[in-house]
């Protein structure tokens, strides 16, 4: 076979991404287990080293970057309309919790805020966004644990959720439906009657998913007392979301932060868990996914009527100034900062994504545990490797 | 077999090889990115369910499987591992590459870092468009590739020239 000029490309890059693991392979002193890049346990493309000494784990090392794409680089030659396309798929199992805050920093650079209609439509796909999500973890989860039934209810349900998005934006999970001061269309005849009712059925999933998943007992003895991570660390590693719930702190951005979205409308608990381990944080997302549900029918069932776009102008152009706008996604806190210098596109946009940070307790809390119970301990933390990447 | 490799295979006998050939893929699935979700959708869905297709998702190994299903961004710290269980698959093998990124780059064909499709390093069979295509659309990539296999002719694919990829 001729040796083209790709396939010396691709045998430098090989060599190259060898060259990062900066580990001997052959030691005296224990073995070296490589999990990944591709391994269904790792929800992607991580890859993670990991020294063990018989059973036991002495130290891992996670190793990214192998679903980088640029998109701080990238967003710096798009339009801010451009740039919601591309941001969809920073996190692809919740495509428009992406997009809310990037709009939301365009916005507040722009002075315009996004009608009550558009507050609340937003709001509602964020949160269906974020059950579309927790649905995966939650048969994600048992896949983890060996157990393969699970997922397939999860993605039967799943769909319901997909089906809703996809009737109003034509995409199913990536609606890139959210524009600078509104929405892009109203909503379909009947929508909001279906939508309740598909909000009952995920309830109903909830219940199942309690009883199927949760009450297990060899789910229970395998997430239970595994990987506990105590409150001081996880704020020391700046863990967001529900890894940091899991672990007794009570901190939600959609109750604390006042933003243009329409969570100060509805009536939500926070979930907080003291216990920190694998089964509190898988127990925490499947309760999360509840009030999501709860806060969807709430807002469906109040909607007000109105326009769904604030008055912006057709070619836009983002004043001069910094912004920074942090929203709660599935996975934590999700948000861009934003420095425009006037033109059509931004001149710098940092992405702060919850998985990045999630990922960085991984050698604190995986040392010392087992080898099976890597696998728990990654599946409970849960990340998105677009998300950790971007 | 003797008689593939010598090139006299009777035409009855292709026909039924590569109808028994179609019908039983097993599918090495490489999920990348969004359309993992889509490809995992397909597999796992009860709505869609790729396994009345003859196709069987999850085998251990590449070096048990048949087809490989790129489905995602191929970044270019990527490309060596995809090229190397490419290469660790038995021919003869298939590969359907699904969703804009594996086809040509996707929305990121100007990054630095996305390698701008996976037929730089592995020859592909069927691509299946779209970003992310529904798993609809890869159910009709596997149609399309079932075709193609059940035309092919044997001693053709058996005596073939090693494939060189540019
Ligand atoms: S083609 Fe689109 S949906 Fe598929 S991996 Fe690429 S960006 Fe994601």
């Amino acid at each position: 076979m001729t040796v083209t000029e790709s396939e010396q490309l691709a045998y430098v890059a090989a060599k190259a991404a060898d060259a990062r693991v900066n580990v001997e392979l052959e030691t005296d002193d224990g073995m070296t287990l490589n999990i990944g890049p591709q391994h269904p346990a790792t929800h992607g493309t991580l890859r993670i080293v990991a020294k063990l000494d018989g059973e036991q784990v002495l130290w891992v090392e996670p190793i990214m970057g192998y679903m980088h794409r640029g998109y701080e680089k990238l967003v710096e030659v798009r339009t801010y309309p451009q740039i919601t396309t591309l941001v969809n798929r920073i996190d692809w199992l919740a495509a428009s919790c992406n997009e809310v805050p990037f709009i939301l920093a365009a916005e507040q650079l722009m002075g315009v805020e996004a009608p009550l209609r558009a507050q609340y439509l937003r709001t509602i796909f964020h949160e269906m966004g974020r059950i579309a999500h927790l649905t995966m973890f939650l048969g994600d989860m048992g896949v983890q644990i060996g157990a393969l039934t699970p997922m397939f209810y999860a993605m039967r349900d799943r769909e319901f959720v997909l089906n809703q998005t996809e009737s109003v934006s034509g995409g199913r999970f990536h609606p890139n439906f959210n524009r600078i001061g509104g929405l892009k269309d109203d909503i379909p005849k009947g929508w909001l009657d279906e939508t309740i009712r598909i909000m009952r059925k995920m309830e109903a999933f909830c219940d199942q998913m309690e009883e199927l998943l949760l009450g297990n007992e060899i789910f229970e003895q395998r997430t239970r007392g595994i990987g506990i991570i105590p409150a001081e660390i996880a704020q020391q590693y700046g863990l967001t979301g529900a890894n940091l719930r899991a672990s007794g702190v009570d901190w939600d951005l959609r109750r604390d932060v006042d933003s243009p979205m329409a969570w100060k409308h509805a009536d939500f608990d926070v979930i907080t868990h003291t216990d920190g381990d694998c089964y509190a944080r898988t127990w925490v997302r499947l309760q999360e996914t509840r009030e999501a549900c709860k806060i969807v029918t709430q807002l469906c069932e109040d909607l007000p009527a109105g326009p769904i776009m604030a008055k912006v102008p057709r070619i836009i152009k983002v004043p001069a100034g910094e912004a920074y706008v942090a929203t709660e996604n599935p996975l934590g806190e999700m948000g861009y900062y934003v420095v425009s210098q006037g033109d059509l596109g931004p001149f710098r946009v940092k992405i702060r994504t919850a998985s990045f940070h999630n990922i960085s307790i991984v050698p604190w809390v995986l040392r010392g545990v087992y080898v099976p119970d890597i696998i728990s301990i990654l599946g409970s933390l849960y990340f998105i490797l677009g998300d950790i990447d971007r | 077999m003797g008689l593939v490799e010598s090139g006299k295979l009777p035409k009855p006998l292709t026909q039924l090889l590569n109808t028994s050939r179609k019908y039983s893929l097993w599918m090495y699935q490489w999920g990348l990115a969004c359309c993992a979700i889509e490809m995992a959708a397909a597999m796992a869905g009860p709505r869609f369910d790729i396994m009345r297709l003859g196709v069987i998702p999850l085998p251990a190994s590449p070096r048990q499987s048949d087809l490989l299903c790129v489905s995602g961004t191929v970044t270019d710290k990527m490309v060596p591992a995809v090229r190397r269980l490419w290469e660790q698959m038995p021919d003869p093998k298939y590969v359907i590459s699904m969703g804009s990124c594996a086809n040509c780059g996707g929305p990121y064909w100007d990054s630095y870092s996305v390698t701008k499709g996976v037929d730089q390093v592995i020859p592909v069979d069927v691509y299946v468009p779209g970003c992310p295509p529904r798993p609809e659309a890869l159910l009709e990539g596997v149609v399309l590739l079932q075709e193609r296999i059940q035309n092919e002719d044997m001693a053709d694919k058996w005596r073939g020239d090693p494939i060189v990829v540019s």
